[in-house]
This record gives structure tokens, sequence and C-alpha cells, in this order.
């Protein structure tokens, strides 16, 4: 085999592993996109009826019930302005709190319940998810973060 | 007092920085020695006022001087001392101040140990590395001073992260970081070969032991967190694909193709382009996790410390330093002579290939990691990758590069013959496959083609790796006298692919056989799950010096005879009102058993969630193996010259007769 030829093979071979490669990274990355949406948002019929997304909001105060018998629990997220109700099966985070602002995963069920299978809340009881906080603003409330900081 | 004695401290170190690199270089390219021989004692003056810096830090943790605000911040009275000790890298400041001062450690380091480096080629690594420093140095001294004052002092501090309150999380840090920043020691050794237009071998010869040192503690980093993340989040994952995990991620893959191009380029005198091209990819990922871990711009479990500002300055950083070396690189690669020819089945193929691959899973992790922030960037929405993206590309890509793995241990450098490499090959493939095979058929119900795929592969890479040492002892009448000549890095190359091929074992059999269960408890509950009992002895109270906490006791059983008692506690860090979970684990050899509390319900009982991990210790003990590799490589005698020559010397003895 001559230089030129195997230079060209091994280039070719390169080419193709990086072309198989690209698509199989380019459609499992559109796959597994997450976008997120607000509840407001949800409410205006922006969410996907099929596909999971991320929701995020505060939890509503006095909203939180459990099973008695499982590990069931459902509550209600809200971004001040509209709210929506969340399903979820398993143990809630550490920092999970009412009045708290975190972000679930999941589905739509229908028009306004959410399955969750993942609910995330940050570690740091100060914090807020930036998705939530953005919400929050977009919904023109005032973020209770930043009235806590005043506050202190 | 003693903190301005800090923050000046840290002034003087830049003036130290800056002799250190503009006079070294200037005297590099003048050929003016007084400069060049200003490199070494302005390094170890930088590494003093750095580490005074660095010690009065420690010293205000120590005396809770809560007048600094980074103290306030991160301490309190109640947190034991070790702690505070940690706390000094347990948020953004110290973490920094950290980074420069083991910036300085490798930058002595490199004084002291290359005596026979050529004075002018010194003089440009130091330089290259002073440079880094200022960058760093300035980073700190106009966006976060660590030794700031705050008024009124609090009476006491805001106490430190209890999730950083942890053994594991004391030595992490420090790890993850010397590996991190001793990539600027190769990104030192490339950039002054180019400065210098002298691309010949002999940098690379000279930057593998340095390199290897950074990735071996890289990979123990990765590793430390990776098992701190296992116990201490509760949630028994090893790995989520966290954006700040992909940041100590991607300069290890690139660190790893590196680590095997620069033997190529030291050997085989091939890829010098691509070497030098890898080293400064490494460095600038360290910048770029760097720049991840502590702008706060992604949204993260770990992103402890967040201001935008500071982000734009890491961010300008990079773009200097990276956009630098690339226009250099410009200047300089194309007049590279290609060195070695070689066939397409050899060695070189193979190595090449499998640095590609390493290079194309970099790119994958990059894509998921940063893709969110460019589209939020660009106000185009909010956007997450999830972890089945991660999962999905990597295995496909880690195929092939497991498969020429196996082949380039075995063919040989320049050429090979076909039909020779396929008679040695098929044996062991038969073999891998069909004990890989029966052990996934005999020991695993479920998921058995996945569990294969795995076992065969870490199959393939030991019996090629070992079949690798067979070769050269085979011929030779005393084989254990043989054995002991060969050398230790290739001793070191076996073990850390045997590491590797541990590695793959854990993950498959942890990823597909890993079983859990979220339930609820009360005391006196017995749950059946995995062929073991779970009795729930009790719940008490404890309390440890700055939380509360609750702690469940239970019993495993397993045909009736106690397994192991697992504690696990649901603890409250009072200062903070921050829950944490401290996980109860019975570790083992081929299974955790892995207890975490939930949550408190309604009439006294608990939501608990137990895990049965098979095989997760053979993730880290593989890491482990890796990095021992590494080490045996960097023992290596071919990096000691003097040794080198007599023992090429006696070689030739005993070659004679």
């Amino acid at each position: 085999m001559t230089s030129r030829k195997k230079r060209i093979l091994i280039v070719s071979f390169i080419l193709i592993g990086i072309s198989i490669a690209a698509t199989l990274i380019l459609t499992a990355f559109e796959e597994n996109l997450m976008y997120f949406y607000s509840p407001t948002e949800i409410a205006n019929g922006e969410a996907p009826k099929v596909r999971a997304f991320r929701i995020g909001g505060l939890v509503l105060t006095n909203s939180v019930k459990r099973n008695p018998n499982d590990l069931k629990v459902t509550f209600v997220l809200t971004d001040t302005v509209n709210e929506i109700k969340v399903i979820y099966d398993g143990i809630l985070p550490d920092l999970f709190r009412e009045g708290q602002g975190i972000v679930a995963n999941g589905k739509m069920k229908s028009d306004n319940i959410f399955v969750a299978d993942e609910v995330l809340a940050k570690h740091d009881e100060n914090y807020m998810p930036p998705e939530v906080a953005k919400a929050l603003e977009d919904a023109g409330a005032l973020n209770p973060y930043q009235e806590n900081k005043v506050a202190k | 007092m003693i903190a301005e004695l800090g923050h000046f401290s840290l002034v003087l170190a830049l003036a130290m920085a800056i002799i250190q690199s503009t006079f070294p270089i200037m005297g590099a390219a003048m050929g003016n020695l007084t400069y060049m021989s200003l490199a070494r004692p302005a390094a170890r003056l930088q590494f003093l006022f750095v580490s005074i810096s660095f010690g009065i830090l420690v010293y205000s943790f120590l005396i809770n001087d809560f007048s600094i605000s980074y103290v306030a911040n991160n301490s309190n009275t109640l947190l034991p001392w070790i702690y505070r000790f940690s706390a000094v890298w347990g948020a953004h400041e110290g973490s920094l101040l950290l980074w420069i001062l083991i910036l300085s450690i490798w930058t002595i380091a490199v004084t002291y140990f290359s005596h026979r480096l050529p004075e002018y080629f010194l003089s440009r690594v130091i330089g290259v590395m002073g440079l880094v420093s200022i960058g760093f140095l300035l980073f700190m001294l106009f966006t976060s001073n660590p030794f700031e004052r705050i008024f009124p002092i609090p009476l006491d501090g805001a106490d430190l992260n209890p999730l950083l309150q942890d053994p594991g999380l004391i030595i992490h840090p420090p790890i993850l970081y010397m590996g991190y920043v001793g990539f600027s020691v190769a990104f030192g050794f490339a950039i002054a070969a180019l400065l210098g237009g002298n691309l010949d071998t002999t940098w690379a010869r000279w930057s593998r032991p340095w390199t290897l040192l950074a990735w071996i503690f890289l990979t123990i980093g990765i590793a430390l967190g990776s098992w701190w993340a296992y116990y201490e989040l509760g949630w028994g994952g090893w790995w989520f694909w966290d954006p700040v995990e992909n940041a100590s991620f991607m300069p290890w893959l690139i660190g790893t193709a590196l680590i095997h191009s620069l033997a190529a380029t030291d050997k085989r005198e091939i890829f010098k382009n691509w070497t030098i091209l890898l080293a400064i990819c490494a460095f600038a990922l360290s910048l770029l996790g760097t720049f991840l871990v502590r702008s706060g711009v992604i949204t993260s479990v770990h992103a402890f410390a967040t201001d935008p500002t500071r982000g734009i300055f890491i961010l300008a950083l990079l773009a200097i330093f990276v956009g630098g070396s690339l226009v250099l690189y410009a200047f300089r690669a194309p007049s590279t002579k290609s060195g070695g020819k070689f066939k397409l089945l050899s060695r070189e193929t193979f190595l090449l290939f499998n640095s590609i691959l390493f290079l194309v899973a970099m790119l994958t992790v990059l894509l998921g990691t940063i893709y969110p922030l460019i589209i939020e960037a660009l106000n185009l929405g909010k956007l997450s990758v999830g972890a089945p993206y991660f999962n999905a590309v990597f295995v496909p890509i880690m195929a092939p590069l497991i498969i020429f793995l196996g082949l380039g241990v075995l063919t040989k450098w320049k050429q090979d013959d076909f039909s020779l490499l396929l008679k040695q090959l098929r044996n062991l493939l038969i073999a891998s496959l069909f004990i890989g095979i029966s052990i996934g058929l005999i020991f695993f119900e479920n998921n058995q083609l996945k569990s294969i795929a795995g076992i065969v592969a870490a199959l393939w890479i030991s019996t090629t790796s070992l079949y690798s040492l067979f070769v050269k002892i085979k011929n030779k009448k005393n084989k254990l006298a043989a054995m002991r000549i060969i050398s230790r890095s290739f001793y070191g190359m076996l073990v850390a692919h045997i590491g590797f091929a541990v590695c793959i074992v854990g993950i498959t059999i942890t990823s597909q056989h890993s079983v859990d269960i979220h339930q609820r408890m009360k005391i006196g509950d017995v749950i059946e799950f995995s062929n073991y009992q779970f009795h729930l002895k009790d719940l008490k109270a404890v309390s440890g010096p700055n939380y509360e906490a609750t702690e469940a006791i239970v019993d495993v059983i397993k045909n009736e005879s106690l397994i192991t008692t697992l504690r696990s506690q649901k603890r409250t860090y009072t200062v903070r009102n921050m829950p944490m979970t401290e996980a109860g684990i019975d570790a083992g050899f081929t299974r955790d058993i892995y207890m975490a509390l939930g949550e408190p319900l309604d009439n006294e009982s608990w939501s608990v969630r137990l895990y049965h991990k098979p095989f997760v210790r053979w993730i880290w003990l593989g890491a482990i193996l890796m990095a021992i590799g590494g080490l045996l490589a960097v023992l290596d005698k071919r990096y000691r010259l003097r040794i080198l020559k007599k023992k090429i010397i006696t070689i030739n003895n005993e070659a004679i007769p």
C-alpha cells in the first residue's frame, strides 16, 4: 500500500467514525433535551402534551398531601399567578419544603396535573433555582429570596 | 491586621509572578543568562508569599476571626476544627487561593526536579506558568479577595455548607486541583516548545512524568468526588453527569489522550502537533472547569459559590490563554517535520484512533454541558440535557475505544503482520466471549446482553494486556529474570489498563443490576428486599457538635443470620437550618447494602430508601488501579537519565556474551 493510499484510508476511517458518532450524538441529544416551563406557560398551553419537560415554582403552603399507606404525595406548584398540581411517588429531597422553590422533571397527565419522575431542591436554604427565579420574575411576583435577603 | 498582611502578601506574590514571567521569557528570547536566572528565585519567592497568604487564611479560620467576611460566611464557632481547616477551600475565594497555591507548588516542583532541562527551556516553562499565575492573582485581587473585612463584625459565623462537612471533602478539592492545575505544567512545556520553535521530541519526554502525575491526581480526585457523592448525597448514585462532574471529567478525557499521545511522540517522533494541541486543550479544559464551577453559570447541586462578574473575568482569562496559545501554535506548528513513518496496521494507528475517540467523547460531554448555557445566553429559552443523553452516547464511543485498546497493546510499533496478529487475537477473543457469555448467563437473570457486553469488554482488555506481557517473556529462558528487566512503564500500562477493565465491570454490573425500593417504615417493621430482611430496630435522637439528628438502626438479616447493622442519620444543621442525610452503608467487595433515611411521615413512620448495589466498589477500585499504573510509569527509570545510561551499559554487557 502506498503512503498516499494509506493516508486516504486512515482519513476515511476517521471521517466515517466521526459521522457515525455525530449522528448518534445528535439523535440522543435531541431526544434528551428537557425544556423548562413555568406554571403560567403551562396554563397558556405552551408546554408539550406528550414529551417530558421540567417545571419549576414555589411549593404552595398547605398544599402537600401524602397518602397514608405509601409514599405517594401531591402538592401544588405556583409562580404566584398560575398553579399546577404535581403528583409524585417517592422520597422528596432533603430541602423540599412548603414555600420553597423546586424543580421537577416529568410529563403532563391532564390539563393541569403534572406527574413528576424526579423532584429537585437545591442544597441551600436561601437558594432559588435560577429557572424558578426567572419564572417568578416573569410572572411579576416579587422574588421572595430577594425580599428575604433585604429583611436580613 | 494579620488579614491585611495576607492580602499584602498576595500583592507581593503578584509582583514575583510578573518577574517570574517577563524576565525569563525575554531572557530566553535574547539569550540573556542573567534574566533567565531569575526564573527559579522568583518562582520560589512567589510560592513563599502565596503560602504566607494561605497560612494566614487558615489561621484566621482556626481562631474564628469573623471580622473577615469570608470566614464569617463559611465557618462557625461550633464547627469542629478539622472542618474549620477545610472550610478554607469551602467557597469561592479560598478555593481560588488554593488553586494559586497549588500552581505555585507545581512551579517550584519544576524548579527543583528539572536540573537536566536546558536553561532557556526551563525559563520559558517557568515563565509561562508565571503568566498563568498572574492571571489568577489579578482575578483574585480584583474580584475575590478572601481577606475582605466585614462590619459590623458578626457574633458568630454562618457555618460551612453542611454538604462539605465530611471527611471526603477535606481531601477531594486539593487532590482534584492538583490534577487540574497540574496540566499547567504540560501546558508550560508545550508553550515553551512552541516559543523556542524546537518542536523536536525532547519536550515530550520531559513533560511526560509531569503530565502523568497531574493525570494521577485528577483520576484520584474524580474517584473521590464520585465516592463522596455516593455516600453523602444519599441517592445511591455514583455519577450524575452534573456539570461540575463533567468539568473535571473533560480534562481527564483529554489528559488520558495526552499521556498516550506523548508516549507516541516520545518514542516514535510522531503526532508532534497533535500532542501540543492536546496539551493546550487539557489546560484550556481545566480553565473551563474552573469557569464552570466558579462562575455560577450552571444550574448545579455543586455550585456553591456564584457570582457572574467573576465568570466574565475567568472567561476573559480563558480567551487570552487559549487564543494566545492557538495563535502561537498556528505560527509555529506548520514548520514541524513529521517524524517516523508507520503502516496502517501499527500501534501508532490505534493510538491515533483512541486519541480521536477521547476527543469525540470530550466533545459530546462538552456539548451536553454548555449547550444549555449557550441557549440561555442567547435568550432562546431554558433547557437542560438529561443524564440519558450522556449514557446513550458515551457507551457507543467507548466500544470501539475498548476494541482498539486490545488491538493496540498487542500491535508492534511501525508495522505488524495482520495474519500473525489475527492468530494471537483469535484465541483471546474466543476466550473473552466464552467466559463473558457464561458469566452473564449463569449469574444474571435480566439485562443479560448489556452485562455480557461489559464483562466481555473487561476480559478483552485484561487478556490482551496480560498476553502482551506473555509475548515479551515467552522466548526467554528465565521468565522471572525477563520480567524483572521489563520497564516500569510497561507494568504501569498493564495495571492501568486492567484498572480500566475493573472499572468497566463495576460500572456495568452496578448500572444493570442495582435494585432499590422506597418504603415507609416504623419501628419494628421488617422489609424483604433483594434476598435480605431489613428490620428497623430503633429510631433515636442524636446530637453532634453543630447538628441534631435522628438515627435509624436497621438490622440486615439473610438466611436468619445477622449480616450487619446499618445506621443512617437525618441531620439538621442548626446554624443554616439545613437537613442532611448520612447514609448507612455496608461495603463489600461484590456488593454494597445501602440505606438512607428519607423524611419523617405521620404516625412515627419514616420514608426509607434501600439499595442493593453489586460491584459498586469496583468502580473506585478501578480508578485506584489506574492511578497506581500511572505512578509506576512516573517511576520509570528512563526519566532519570543517569540511571538510564547505566542500565543501557549493563544491558549491553549482558547482551555481549
